[in-house]
């Protein structure tokens, strides 16, 4: 079968294939959202504070851009199980549990990328906020502001990771047609029932998403660009 | 800075508190690959969803995993086919009563050009040893499944260990059964299928059944309710109202009319013994 094929079976395919990919932007996005916070927060912190073992932790922040989703997803699945510390909740095999999966997973990614960034930053402003005399906290957040286009890139980075994992979602959302099937365990599920035409259409899908949210950070980082004089 | 946290806040709240309050009238059932992608579930939930109102949620997993996904407490009934394990469960005070639900069969598969000249065979022992004698390669699905369960057992009445010894010929790959497929299909190997996957399953151009119809190659299904005495949050009553639809005349005949191509995939005998 070729591509044409592969996208008319998409098409046929019902609204159930909507329902899945906007629960994979809503459970990517989320995380996203949520890991920026605490990634932003905790880069800037290591990159504008001196204390003892700080290499180590720029180091490990470095190491964890590489873990693996389905140490992340069995983590999280521990946890989150009825037999785990955080069973009583009821938690595990639901969106939730997915948007705490991959958030784990893509706070290093965005905490260390977000260390650099202003650390040289840091690096080109040190004197100037000094002679000024400004707050640590002040100065974090005018650094930040002055990083906002780079955050964007990071942002994009970590969302990336998100939207294309499959290990993590499939351990702890379980792939519940229906209520926790995403864009990629939905391509995983197809290719193991054989339907490889389909499969390959989906991941084109999937693709043109992760394209079309890129195009629309970069076009709101241009006019933001323009506009910020 | 201050819409942007209430945004992040109230979508953390809904994130969580929505499935909470749509909690009441779901269950969660573990069960295997082979139910799922058959595509069984898909036909037969719809059916028992309208008659009781009740959603199922499906986690499809090897028997095994199936199994320890219950024990842990993760799931309200399990849907599953390896005998031995399950009465394990039962014996360990997991689950509480196990009713038969249907069977189907293995199916022993090779490449079209079937390089061990298998096919029309009936003796599935035979088959084995003879792949073992010619060094045929054979994927083994190596995930503690049923059918996993099932392909080694039959090796042990071959009297032949390949998943001891592991020559090169015999490749575990730790996956479902749509994966062990394609695989076979990819590298031109023989593989043992539980039928209701092999006659879903797509991509079936290289290969072909070469052995069926043994009675070896029986393959039952049971069901059973995770036992709330181990898990006090088990949903007992919702649970043990899909076990007994599953086992009704209604399922069983739900079970029965699902058919691909004319084919009926799975042979409902809930009637017949219970544990």
């Amino acid at each position: 079968m070729d591509a044409t094929s592969a996208f008319s079976l998409i098409l046929e395919r019902d609204p159930a294939l909507f329902a899945i990919v906007g629960l994979s932007l809503w459970v990517s996005l989320s995380a996203t959202l949520l890991a920026g916070a605490l990634g932003a927060g905790l880069g800037s912190a290591v990159a504008l504070t001196r204390f003892p073992g700080r290499q180590g932790v720029v180091v490990v922040l470095n190491a964890l851009m590489g873990l693996p989703p389905v140490v992340v997803g069995l983590l999280v699945y521990l946890a989150l199980s009825r037999s785990g510390p955080l069973g009583q909740f009821g938690i595990l095999f639901t969106p939730t549990a997915m948007i705490i999966a991959q958030t784990i997973l893509i706070v290093p990614i965005i905490a260390a990328l977000t260390r650099q960034v202003m650390e040289d930053l840091w690096g080109e402003y040190a004197d100037e906020l000094n002679a000024m005399g400004v707050t640590p906290w002040r100065r974090m957040r005018v650094l930040l502001w002055d990083a906002r286009f780079s955050l964007v890139t990071i942002l994009l980075a970590g969302f990336g990771r998100a939207a294309a994992e499959v290990g993590a979602v499939m351990i702890v959302g379980g792939n519940i047609d229906g209520f926790t099937r995403v864009m990629t365990t939905t391509i995983a599920l197809e290719t193991s029932k054989g339907n490889l035409p389909l499969a390959m259409g989906l991941g084109v899908i999937l693709l043109t998403i992760v394209v079309a949210v890129n195009s629309l950070a970069w076009a709101v980082r241009a006019w933001a660009e323009r506009h910020a004089g | 800075m201050k819409l942007g946290k209430a945004l992040l806040v109230s979508a953390f709240l809904t994130a969580v508190v929505l499935p909470a309050s749509a909690q009441d009238n779901f269950i969660t059932v573990a069960s295997t690959t082979s139910t799922q992608d058959s595509g069984l579930f898909g036909h037969i939930l719809p059916l028992f969803k309208a008659r009781t109102g009740i959603d199922v949620k499906v986690i499809a997993q090897g028997t095994g995993q199936a199994l320890d996904t219950a024990r842990r407490g993760d799931a309200d009934v399990v849907f599953v086919h390896a005998r031995a394990a399950e009465e394990k469960f039962l014996a360990e005070g997991f689950g509480v009563k196990r009713f038969d639900v249907m069977y189907n069969d293995f199916v022993l598969i090779g490449p079209k050009n079937d390089p061990a000249q298998l096919a029309g065979g009936q003796d599935v022992v035979a088959a084995l040893r003879r792949l073992y004698e010619k060094t045929q390669p054979f994927v083994s699905r190596g995930d503690k499944s049923g059918t996993h369960q099932a392909e080694l057992d039959l090796w042990k009445v071959a009297g032949l260990d390949p998943a001891a010894t592991k020559p090169s010929w015999y490749r575990e790959i730790g996956q479902g059964m749509g994966a062990a497929l394609n695989t076979a299909s990819a590298m031109g190997a023989y593989v043992l299928a539980d039928r209701g996957t092999w006659l879903g399953f797509k991509n079936k151009e290289a290969l072909k059944i070469v052995v069926e119809g043994d009675r070896r190659m029986f393959n039952q299904y049971g069901i059973m309710l995770v036992n709330p005495a181990k898990h006090s949050h088990v949903k007992a009553q919702l649970g043990q109202t899909f076990v007994n639809w599953i086992v009704s005349q209604e399922g069983q005949d739900a079970i029965r009319s699902y058919k691909i191509m004319g084919e009926q995939l799975f042979f409902p005998n809930a009637t017949a013994t219970t544990l």
